[in-house]
């Protein structure tokens, strides 16, 4: 029975230190898939983003999202971070790290945690420009949607 | 008393991130309660324009609209999801 980690945190994480806590101790891991989220700017403009949250919430849909993934795929461990607050161009918004002795299972389990974040998990991103304007909060994208629908069996 | 929790653009509309209310008798469903609290003034109309767009949860778990609300502690609404 895989009790997967799950964490909310304002600060960064560091993904090597991560996958060196997964496989201490362990002989038996084979394969392990890491995904990071990263702040982008795209048009020069954004000067940060800030993340919301819902404590409490945040925790538990993540939690439940990453119970179905281990009842789905053959999983050893698995580990999901997303970081709140404000977030510059560059740094860390979210980390998924799944191991597996075979690497399918990892490669799928990863894809399909990270969908279903980002249609399910409440998190809301806002924009802050370099210009000191607030920005407008970023819109959820259809594409998100069908991302987490292509996994209904 | 039920708790209401707002987030992103949906507690900046309304203008406080939560409050307390005693729901009216008539508010049986997450439906019935968008519709109860749009007709509350002008910054609750102005976050509830298009309720259909606006996702509930109940206690910390996602819920349609068609949700009875029963003897719920806490219900949050917030806009569609943008983590990760």
């Amino acid at each position: 029975m895989v009790v997967p980690v799950v964490r909310i945190q304002a600060h960064d994480f560091d993904v090597a230190a991560e996958i060196a806590s997964l496989q201490q101790g362990r002989r038996d891991i084979g394969a392990i898939v890491t995904f990071s989220g990263i702040c982008r700017d795209e048009s020069g403009a954004l000067e940060a983003l800030e993340i919301e949250h819902y404590p409490g919430m945040a925790e538990a849909e993540i939690g439940r999202i990453a119970a179905q993934a281990t009842e789905r795929w053959p999983i050893e461990a698995l580990v999901a971070i997303h970081r709140h607050g404000m977030i510059r161009p560059g740094e860390n918004i979210v980390l998924v790290v799944a191991a597996s002795r075979h690497r399918r299972a990892a490669f799928e389990a990863a894809e399909f945690l990270m969908d279903y974040l980002k249609s399910r998990a409440p998190f809301w991103k806002k924009e802050y420009r370099r210009d000191g304007t607030a920005g407008e909060w970023l819109d959820a994208r259809d594409s998100d949607e069908e991302a987490a629908a292509r996994w209904k069996k | 008393m039920t708790k209401l929790v707002y987030f992103a653009w949906v507690r900046e509309r309304i203008g406080k991130a939560e409050e307390e209310v005693t729901l009216p008798s008539g508010v049986e469903t997450v439906g019935d309660l968008l519709l109860w609290l749009k007709g509350r003034g002008e910054a609750y109309e102005y976050a509830l324009q298009h309720p259909d767009v606006i996702r509930v949860a109940i206690n910390h778990e996602h819920v349609d609209h068609r949700e009875r609300i029963g003897g719920t502690s806490e219900i949050a609404l917030f806009p569609p999801m943008t983590g990760g």
